[in-house]
């Protein structure tokens, strides 16, 4: 191996990216970042979309964890939380709005409130036997590999250790749609529609969809950073200086550790020759040599553009090729004149959603699934600049809004289309916020394309690839890839769409320092 | 409310909803079977079919990608010899062709296939397989380069899917069927480049094993036997090319010769208008199959099973299996089963494919193959098994064990006499070259006989 400048290269500077170069850090390596955009954080980074005014670009709640600010020095390097766990009001249009805090909620009956305690056990007992999977490598069926069967085996005794019951309860609604999940818990539709808002965010999923209904609630639950012994589903931290707070945290932590960043600077090709890595091809035409490529890219740019197929297996391309990653969120960013009044809300203390009822969601997807776009948005809106006044200029705030089931393409085309989208989100918000529209001075909206363009995010998914059963753990992106070492020695993967996928929370960065880690050892 | 319109419906009223749907449907009047010409036959017929069925006595066809294909005409035996002392016709226009074209076309090729793709000239031929994920083979065929990037895989059973797999993550690409537009026949045996030159196609002598040409065609025109006056006949006779590949499988000296379908039956009748004096016939499967046995080439779904639908675990091959160790090479860049196959050499094969000469007289055909005279010890079995006509040997095909191919080999035959079964063990010596290989197979040119 001839002596090279790095250790590893990590293409995308986005957090898992970051995280992973901490790590490595750590142990000892030397790591260069390369990021094509002008600034680290990928869609979990803020960018100022009017002068003054600065929004989380796609994700704005991560699910961080204590272990990572400690381990990465977060602290020290001025992370900081804006809050630690938002409540969520269900909106309603004649202000009967439900409130979730944690395990209280406020505006349902007596018999949904009771329900939502059993609700809340039930998940937490799921979000504790899952919890100790999502952190770690996962496993591959059939190797031999000791690790491998240690981890099923791990598996399998923490479902068995819930209980005969439970376990035979874990395995019947693992793959239930949320629809049928909901109704056998509560009567309110507002309630039913505002709790499964979070299974599907993101995905090509909706309420009647089976595949993935818990899977997302349990990533989503597992940061550690909201008050102990509150189930998550409406208590999420909030970082100061919105998402780009914690990413600069980050970046100066692992700087501090002797990470290289360089930004402005796009990676045109990963260099193999004689089966073997050997560095980084950069648009600028220079060759950067390194033994160890890890892409935090996502996994169809990650081995068709960047590595190129004709280095992988027919079977493994295919797979990865069959990946579904075709977003469905789009961003709407809003720069106010003053706080919004929403119909008979006191006080916003936390996200809103739009969410009437499940078949209101359910009809949004329909018109997406075939490439069309709902009138009736279904929308999770946050006025971040409430508990975090540095993100819009005194007096003034931000509205964030994710708008789910925006389809990737659209008939006709999104130049066509955009303005329509504008106008059905502000409607939208008019209908609960009468007056929205004229406090609103400046806008950026984003839709999937728009990420996918500004992120080099192929298909401008959340989560890089669809998190669903098919592309879960030992199928995320696919086997023979999901443990974090792709089939081309030397190349890694370390982004969402690896294990344990996407939102804020680092793991597959980290995950995937302690695979190189691992075999550098060997 | 769609719903509510339904349930005040009554049985009777629904009943009748659905014998007389409320909307017309236009149905196109279905053939019956006696009018659709392929349904009475069975099969599909090649463009060569209207010629080759004047010439068949025993009427026997078998069934090859849906087209009919000739098991034999009159006899096997005689048609056979026509591949090694005279010269025979075969019909491959049954095979798969496929067209894959552009800048990107050697890569994604040579991603595909075990042989160095980027090694294989302009005009050259090369065999090659191609595998699974797992270096297990799931075909075997020809391809021919026609330019930088434009080729053609030939083949004995569909692969377009496997291509279309293949090409994921390409863009300068395009891969297509020809099955259909192109007719082939194989003129195998040692006259065949002598008639070939007698037909006008001079410099056909030129042509090296594995090299391919083309050639204006037809050369005579117009065609012989107008039988009739029709306007169709009357009409000018399609002009174009003639590509002349000198590839076979009969493992003698031979040519592979393609036109368009419309130039089939031209191609034809030139043959055999000066075929006569060569011993030109057509000859049919079974006669191939001898003298593909006799030159050691495998067959797809006969040597090995593809590995695409392969149920059981390891009843698919790798080419070390297969003993085409000479086509396994790691010295390119990545292609498909590489990784897989790297570790397989350095383990050892489980099988190897060996060529047997069997002692006695008695075809050691569908033998299981044993270590001992006593058959205990069972280490694989035998593929295809003849009585090789041209060597008067007793020869085998047999897939044995890795461990068990350099210690004693045995085959327990089964026959039969006048109805009443008879086992006989016989021991196989292995053959490392082929059973027939005459040099005039590879020399060029070849004489003009």
């Amino acid at each position: 191996m001839p002596d090279t400048e790095y250790d590893a290269v990590i293409i995308g500077g986005g957090h898992n990216g970051l995280v992973c170069a901490g790590y490595l850090a750590k142990a000892g390596k030397k790591v260069l970042v390369l990021e094509a955009n002008d600034n680290v954080g990928g869609m979990a980074a803020s960018h100022p979309f009017a002068d003054g005014y600065t929004a989380s670009v796609a994700q704005t709640l991560p699910q961080l964890s204590t272990r990572l600010i400690k381990d990465l020095n977060l602290k020290q390097h001025g992370f900081e939380l804006a809050h630690d766990g938002l409540p969520t009001t269900a909106l309603d249009i004649d202000g009967n709005h439900i409130q979730i805090n944690g395990s209280s909620l406020h505006g349902v009956s007596d018999q949904d409130n009771k329900a939502y305690l059993e609700f809340i056990q039930m998940m937490e007992k799921y979000c504790n036997a899952v919890k100790p999977f999502w952190g770690k490598t996962p496993p591959r069926i059939g190797s031999g590999n000791w690790q491998d069967n240690a981890t099923l085996a791990q598996f399998g005794w923490k479902l068995r250790t819930l209980g005969k019951t439970d376990m035979a309860e874990f395995m019947r609604v693992i793959a239930l749609p949320a629809q049928d999940l909901m109704d056998e818990f509560f009567d309110s539709p507002l309630l039913k529609a505002a709790l499964s808002w979070d299974f599907n965010v993101g995905n090509k999923l909706a309420p009647r969809s089976p595949n993935n209904a818990i899977l997302n609630q349990l990533l989503r639950n597992i940061g550690d950073l909201a008050p102990a012994n509150s189930y998550n589903s409406g208590a999420m931290p909030l970082p100061k200086g919105g998402m780009g707070g914690f990413v600069s945290a980050l970046q100066k932590s692992v700087e501090s550790l002797g990470v290289s960043i360089q930004t402005s600077c796009r990676v045109q090709q990963v260099v193999v020759e004689d089966h073997q890595i050997r560095g980084v091809l950069l648009e600028n035409g220079k060759k950067i040599e390194c033994p160890c490529v890890i892409s935090n890219a996502d996994p169809k740019t990650s081995f068709f553009k960047l590595l190129g197929a004709r280095h992988l297996e027919v079977q493994f391309a295919h797979r990865i090729n069959r990946n579904r990653n075709k977003g469905m969120v789009a961003k709407l960013h809003l720069a106010l004149d003053d706080l919004p009044g929403f119909n008979g809300l006191k006080q916003i203390n936390g996200r809103l959603l739009i969410t009437p009822s499940m078949a209101y969601i359910e009809s949004a997807y329909d018109h997406a699934k075939y490439g069309e776009m709902s009138e009736q948005l279904a929308m999770e809106i946050l006025i971040p600049s409430i508990q975090d006044p540095s993100l819009a200029p005194a007096g003034k705030h931000v509205l964030s809004a994710n708008i789910q089931y925006v389809p990737y393409e659209i008939k006709g085309g999104w130049q066509q289309h955009k303005p329509a989208l504008l106008e059905n989100a502000l409607s939208k918000l008019e209908q609960y916020a009468p007056g929205i529209r004229q406090r609103v001075t400046a806008h950026e909206l984003l839709t999937p394309q728009d990420l996918e363009a500004k992120f080099n995010v192929e298909g401008g998914h959340w989560h890089h690839t669809e998190l669903c059963i098919d592309q879960w753990w030992m199928n995320r992106p696919t086997y023979g890839a999901s443990q974090y070492k792709t089939p081309v020695s030397g190349f890694y993967l370390c982004g969402a769409g690896s294990h344990p996928g996407g939102g804020v929370m680092g793991l597959a960065g980290k995950n995937a320092a302690a695979e190189v880690i691992k075999h550098d050892n060997n | 409310m769609t719903t509510t319109k339904h349930a005040n419906l009554s049985a009777s009223e629904m009943a009748t909803r659905i014998i007389e749907p409320p909307y017309k449907v236009d149905r196109p009047k279905l053939k019956l079977a006696h009018e659709i010409d392929h349904v009475q036959f069975g099969l599909l017929k090649t463009p060569f079919y209207q010629r080759a069925k004047t010439f068949s006595w025993t009427e026997s066809w078998g069934n090859w990608n849906g087209y009919a294909n000739a098991l034999s005409f009159k006899d096997p035996y005689v048609e056979y010899f026509s591949t090694r002392n005279t010269c025979g016709v075969y019909d491959v226009s049954a095979m798969c062709k496929y067209r894959i074209r552009g800048k990107d076309a050697e890569a994604m090729l040579n991603r595909m296939v075990t042989r160095d793709v980027s090694k294989q000239g302009v005009g050259k031929v090369a065999y090659n397989v191609w595998c699974n994920d797992r270096g297990r083979v799931i075909d075997d065929g020809t391809l021919f380069r026609f330019a930088e990037d434009d080729f053609r895989l030939y083949c004995a059973e569909p692969n377009l899917d496997w291509l279309m797999l293949s090409s994921a993550g390409y863009q300068d690409l395009e891969i297509f069927e020809e099955s259909d537009d192109i007719a082939g026949l194989a003129l195998q045996g040692p006259t065949s480049c002598a008639l070939l030159r007698a037909m006008g196609l001079g410099e056909v002598e030129n042509l090296k094993p594995m090299e391919l040409n083309f050639f204006p065609f037809p050369i005579k025109n117009p065609v012989k036997n107008p039988t009739n006056n029709s306007a169709k006949n009357s009409a000018k006779k399609p002009t174009g090319e003639i590509m002349i590949s000198r590839t076979g499988f009969t493992g003698d000296l031979g040519y592979e010769l393609w036109v368009k379908p419309e130039l089939a039956l031209t191609l034809w009748d030139e043959l055999f208008d000066v075929g006569q004096l060569y011993g030109l016939m057509p000859f049919g499967e079974e006669a191939l199959n001898m003298a593909r046995i006799e030159a050691g080439f495998i067959l797809p779904e006969v040597e090995f099973h593809g590995a695409l639908h392969s149920v059981k675990r390891d009843y698919d091959h790798s080419p070390f299996e297969l003993s085409l160790d000479w086509m396994v090479n790691f010295n390119k860049p990545h292609y498909n089963g590489r990784q897989a196959l790297l570790e397989e050499k350095e383990k050892g094969p489980k099988y190897r494919l060996l060529k047997l000469d069997i002692e006695g007289q008695k075809v050691a055909e569908g033998s299981i193959m044993y270590s001992d005279k006593a058959c205990r010890n069972e280490i694989g079995y035998v593929t295809s098994a003849l009585l090789s006509p041209a060597t008067k040997a007793n020869i085998a095909m047999a897939l044995i064990k890795g461990d068990a191919v350099d210690g004693p080999l045995y085959a327990e035959i089964y026959y039969q006499t006048e109805l009443r079964w008879h086992r006989k063990v016989s021991k196989g010596t292995i053959r490392t070259k082929p059973f027939w290989s005459p040099d005039r197979a590879r020399a060029t040119p070849p004489g003009n006989c």
